[in-house]
């Protein structure tokens, strides 16, 4: 089979989250129900960057295009532009209030886009989604969209490739349990679940930008009304006071730490 | 908490196996899982025999062995029929597995074919009537109280929120046998080879008396030398955090952590190691931590006993060093 819209191109979705990039301490919004991200720049999750960068790389071995698609408000935007810069070429922004959608919302408005885009002529052959959302780490979206899709899944992959294989499949790998690497050969159209680690993503160029800055994102507001998480509140772990006794900064500590190793009778 | 298993439901876990026996995390599962009921354990393909003992040991009542030959290469999709297949008869109030990512990843299929929601890596149950739980995200850097509704709860139990407890006397779990039959379609995207990772060496980890912990910090696969040298020094072993080994730095047997080792040696130091909780809950018994830290505010050196603020690639060597000196004086 070789896709409709770019003969033996692959057309890759990969969708992304915009979520506050966590640094030091985090706190709530006075109703506890999110994080307050007003003073907190904004990136996306590691798995995520890695997907992105798989998409990108299938779509150039292929001939083929990547777009990106996040379901935000319109600061995601700039999530989206990020990815433009990198080498997609096609955005879709689904203007919703992140916080309202529980995971099977998420993957509904990401189906609506598919079949949407498929209805218009534009069949994607892969669907990559992060393995884990790094802020409601729900580990469930991928999943959900393969069934309303009727797509085969894999999650936790990191590491594909469109070659080797039959050319109606794709050739995907993630770690095992026991620490191995397991082999998946998925027939396509197909969702995957990327986790970090198979691939370093690219960084953008400065042309990229300026590229990314024409290209035209699709807006669109979802049809179907949220159900929701079933969130109650956010809690933050009761910080115990720190007990810590600072030992020194830098090299200069170094005798003060082996002073404790041999108070502590660890050394031989 | 306290293990309620009179309550007339019935909780099915999925019970994660080796040649060894349970995988430590499926053994918190089952611990966990009495807390909502009598527990029902599936197991997916052949057991060893020592399986049955554990179940027993962990206070299992009743065991659904599933076999057929769809089951000889890992598919989610399939063993998410299974697990649909055992949840069948009787009052099965909630879905159980460990948050491992096969756990998650069945449960999430599971979840879908039983049109319910999932709540993965719960910490703990809020109330059973109805059902809240506390469950981990932002990378354990805060708690989530969620309402499940649904009347089948799906959740995965997040590594090491409880120890496995075994209970006294062991159960006798009555064992049935269960052939599945895999639709083609469940079988689409299934494991057609494995390559082996690297030879496990986690034992050295799990027993060692000093554990040299290394993080982002290390900076590269080329970053640990140092920290090699400070651990033979030592007479230690390496335990390295979760993005260590996602980033393809060092092997992942040597993973401490929720998805890893959970280690308790006399003495951890945790190099370049944030100390999110997903590493915490790995190492958090340590008799003493020990922090090296370019940043005082990290939650590791907030937590450790001691802590040196610093570039590790400077601090190391500088131990190691102070080390062999006092040896050959």
């Amino acid at each position: 089979m070789t896709n409709p819209s770019t003969g033996s191109g692959r057309r890759v979705l990969v969708c992304i989250k915009r979520v506050p990039d966590l640094g030091g301490e985090i706190s709530l919004t006075a109703d506890g129900m999110s994080v307050d991200d007003s003073s907190l720049g904004h990136t996306v999750s590691p798995h995520e960057e890695c997907a992105v960068e798989l998409a990108i790389s299938v779509a150039k071995d292929t001939g083929g295009e990547a777009t990106v698609l996040t379901l935000g408000t319109s600061d995601a935007t700039e999530q989206l532009r990020n990815a433009l810069a990198l080498g997609c070429t096609g955005a879709v922004l689904v203007e919703a209030d992140p916080g309202a959608y529980g995971p099977a919302d998420v993957a509904s408005a990401i189906a609506e886009v598919v079949r949407d885009h498929e209805a218009a002529g534009t069949t994607y052959d892969l669907v990559l989604v992060g393995n884990d959302a790094s802020d409601t780490g729900d580990f469930q979206v991928g999943v959900r969209l393969a069934y309303l899709l009727d797509r085969p899944v894999v999650a936790g992959v990191s590491m594909l490739s469109v070659e080797g294989g039959s050319p109606d499949t794709v050739t995907a790998s993630g770690l095992g349990p026991d620490g191995g690497t397991e082999v998946f050969e998925v027939p396509l159209p197909a969702v995957l679940t990327v986790m970090e680690g198979g691939i370093e993503p690219r960084y953008p160029s400065i042309p990229g930008r300026m590229k990314a800055k024409k290209i035209q994102v699709e807006e669109r507001t979802p049809v179907a009304e949220p159900a929701g998480s079933g969130r109650l509140r956010l809690r933050l772990p009761e910080a115990a006071p720190s007990q810590v006794t600072v030992l020194g900064e830098g090299p200069e500590a170094a005798a003060a730490v082996v002073d404790l190793f041999e108070e502590l009778g660890v050394l031989r | 908490m306290t293990d309620s298993t009179s309550s007339g439901s019935t909780v099915l876990v999925l019970v994660e196996t080796t040649d060894e026996g349970i995988v430590e995390v499926s053994q918190e599962t089952l611990t966990f899982a009495r807390d909502l009921g009598d527990v029902r354990a599936v197991v997916i393909g052949s057991a060893a025999p020592v399986v049955s003992k554990q179940l027993g040991d962990l206070g299992v009542s009743e065991v659904r062995l599933v076999e057929g030959p769809g089951f000889e290469a890992y598919a989610a999709a399939a063993w998410a029929g299974a697990v649909v297949a055992a949840q069948q008869d009787g009052q099965v109030r909630a879905v159980v597995a460990a948050g491992t990512p096969r756990g998650n990843e069945v449960l999430a299929h599971v979840a879908v074919r039983l049109g319910v929601a999932m709540a993965a890596n719960v910490v703990e149950i809020g109330s059973t009537d109805p059902l809240t739980v506390s469950r981990q995200v932002l990378g354990g850097a805060a708690m989530e109280e969620l309402r499940l509704t649904d009347e089948v709860a799906v959740l995965s139990v997040a590594g090491h929120a409880c120890e496995p407890r075994l209970v006294e006397p062991p159960t006798t779990p009555a064992v049935e046998t269960l052939t599945v039959e895999v639709p083609e379609a469940d079988l689409r995207a299934r494991v057609v080879r494995t390559e082996p990772g690297e030879p496990d060496e986690s034992g050295g980890l799990k027993t060692a008396r000093v554990v040299v912990g290394a993080g982002r910090g290390a900076g590269s696969a080329d970053g640990f030398k140092d920290l090699l040298e400070l651990t033979e020094l030592l007479d230690g072993a390496l335990g390295v955090s979760r993005v260590v080994t996602s980033l393809g730095w060092r092997p992942h047997h040597e993973q401490v952590g929720q998805t890893g080792s959970r280690v308790s040696p006399d003495l951890y130091v945790a190099c370049g190691i944030s100390g999110a909780i997903q590493h915490w809950a790995g190492m958090s018994s340590s008799k003493t931590i020990v922090a090296i830290n370019s940043d005082p505010d990290a939650p590791m050196v907030t937590k450790a006993h001691y802590a040196v603020i610093g570039d590790l690639h400077e601090i190391v060597p500088a131990i190691t060093e102070e080390l062999r000196r006092r040896r050959s004086a």
